[in-house]
């Protein structure tokens, strides 16, 4: 069963084709990987399932229901939980109330929200650093601590802008650790949006290629590579996978 | 208990003490004092915690003293119902100018403008109501100052102080109460990345509402405490610009977004205030305006100098 389904969305900024008519499922439980050029439309995509702006056309289920419209805090407590391309910590908090936010979303005390925020922040290693304020993480950290923030709100869906750009490629296959185990001990489903192909060849099961704003592929990462209108948009220029 | 505690003890301890060792003198500055602690918490609620900044907090101090004034004045209906008119029009004030910009996407320094907007534009009004007594004023009647009439807050300058200190003693509590609880958390998230707020399931909207419902809620309570201390209310004086930038000063000073922030700035800039009085007469300068250059220099120094305030300065030093 797909958890969300992608039909046919659209969107312009004015003149611009940002995305026109793509269409994905992400099946319930799996890693799901959207890539794609910059400019393919990926952010925008992304954009629009977590509610930051509505569709032109077409429509967003999740779990069946319409998410598409919905405001980005009504996705959210809806069971979507995303992460920022650009990360944003709340610079003046504590490594532990930025989760603690998050935790908020299901915990009404402060109490309950405070252990679920610790054991969050234990497994994605930023246990030591908890009492730190936030605006003092390094660039990895910091995009640990987005990840730790969206799971804080115990999402069934995990969306993960660009989490591995800009890390060095061991801190790059801890996080794929950290995915895996998520993943497979809790059961999220996570669509991931990469430019790193390292990362999305090593965690996605299945995956969909934007490209102009348009779903060019979709299919296992072997069959994606192998895919000659991906490998000349794409890969081609790329030649690293 | 911690040291943070232990000092909190010993400061009531000594403002409760405060009337059996003070003058009058010096008891009119102690109220004046907490009177400023109080608001700057107050703005703080919105300011400090949610980053919502207003200039236009005498609105708030004004509606509640001329309605709770009024009440008084023409039915002499006493202060202990007045505040909870006074409360509902301040409540219903801040959640009309909260929806007009949190709905349109007014924020930062426009949002500020909306409030010195509305604060003037009813400072304007009150001048030409007929029932305020316009820009004549408006005069409470003044009962003798020697006895308590605690259910028309008559009394002593003793009485006002006590009822200064409870009322900032509360306003502390619920602040603390407030910003350990979900909408503290809340309302710092907002403060510090709306858009990340958001994308944790906060309704940006509703919070924010509720910042301001606080905010002008525990000022209007102020209101209806000028009006019966002061017992006259003129428009130009209560609803002024200087009158929410007095209000902002001490936090500001102080420590934005800190507990004790409001209470240490709202001391230092009074104490400060009086005391460049006292030296000036005492060097026999007597230039107009002089005080006020002292004053702004000092400001100055703490704004290049310590620019998240004095608190947090002391907090670290004290390792409170």
């Amino acid at each position: 069963m797909s958890l969300l389904e992608v039909r046919s969305v659209s969107k312009h900024f004015r003149g611009l084709r940002a995305v026109h008519d793509a269409s994905f499922d992400v099946p319930a439980g799996e890693i799901y990987g959207l890539i794609g050029p910059n400019g393919a439309g990926k952010t925008t995509t992304f954009n629009m399932i977590a509610g930051v702006y509505a569709p032109d056309g077409g429509e967003i289920l999740f779990g069946g229901a319409p998410i598409h419209g919905l405001r980005a805090d009504q996705v959210c407590a809806a069971g979507i939980g995303r992460t920022f391309q650009i990360v944003k910590p709340f610079a003046g908090l504590t490594v532990l109330d930025n989760v603690m936010v998050g935790a908020f979303l299901r915990e009404r005390q402060a109490a309950a929200a405070r252990a679920l925020a610790t054991s969050i922040l234990e497994r994605l290693g930023l246990g030591p650093k908890r009492d730190l304020p936030a605006s003092s993480l390094t660039l990895p950290d910091r995009k640990r601590l987005e990840v730790a923030r969206a799971l804080a709100t115990r999402p069934k869906l995990l969306l993960l802008d660009e989490v591995m750009a800009g890390l060095r490629p061991t801190e790059c296959d801890q996080m794929v650790a950290v995915f895996r185990e998520l993943n497979r001990a809790d059961g999220t489903t996570i669509l991931l949006i990469e430019h790193v192909m390292r990362a999305v060849m090593a965690l996605a099961r299945r995956i969909c290629v934007l490209h102009h704003g348009e779903v060019i592929a979709r299919g296992t990462p072997e069959q994606v590579v192998r895919d000659p209108a991906v490998l000349e948009c794409y890969l081609g220029e790329e030649t690293e996978v | 208990m911690n040291r943070a505690s232990i000092s909190l003890a010993i400061l009531a301890a000594i403002l409760v003490a405060l009337p059996f060792f003070a003058g009058n003198y010096a008891l009119s500055v102690a109220t004046l004092i907490l009177y400023f602690a109080y608001t700057g918490q107050a703005w703080n609620v919105m300011m400090g915690f949610a980053g919502q900044l207003s200039l236009g907090h005498a609105l708030y101090v004004g509606v509640g003293a001329y309605a709770a004034g009024a009440l008084f004045f023409y039915y002499g209906i006493g202060p202990w119902a007045g505040l909870w008119l006074a409360i509902a029009l301040c409540v219903a004030l801040g959640l009309v100018i909260g929806c007009l910009a949190f709905r349109f996407g007014i924020s930062g320094v426009y949002f500020a403008l909306l409030t010195i907007a509305f604060a003037e534009f009813t400072r304007i009004g009150f001048d030409h109501f007929g029932w305020t007594g316009g820009p004549g004023g408006m005069f409470l009647r003044v009962a003798q100052r020697d006895t308590w009439d605690l259910a028309n807050f008559r009394g002593p300058p003793l009485m006002y102080y006590y009822a200064m200190l409870a009322l900032t003693a509360l306003a502390f509590l619920i602040c603390s109460l407030l910003l350990r609880s979900k909408a503290g958390y809340y309302w710092q998230a907002i403060r510090e990345d709306e858009e990340a707020a958001r994308a944790l399931g906060i309704n940006a909207f509703r919070w924010k509402l509720l910042a301001v419902a606080i905010s002008a809620a525990m000022t209007a309570v102020a209101g209806v405490f000028f009006a019966f201390y002061y017992n006259n209310l003129f428009p130009e004086q209560i609803f002024h610009i200087s009158r929410s930038i007095e209000i902002i000063l001490g936090p500001v000073i102080g420590g934005v977004g800190t507990l004790f922030g409001p209470l240490l700035g709202a001391a230092v800039l009074t104490l400060l205030s009086d005391g460049i009085t006292e030296a000036l007469g005492a060097f026999g300068l007597d230039i107009p305006g002089v005080k006020q250059v002292f004053y702004g220099l000092v400001l100055l120094g703490v704004v290049m100098f310590l620019p998240h305030g004095i608190w947090p300065a002391i907090a670290r030093r004290l390792r409170l």
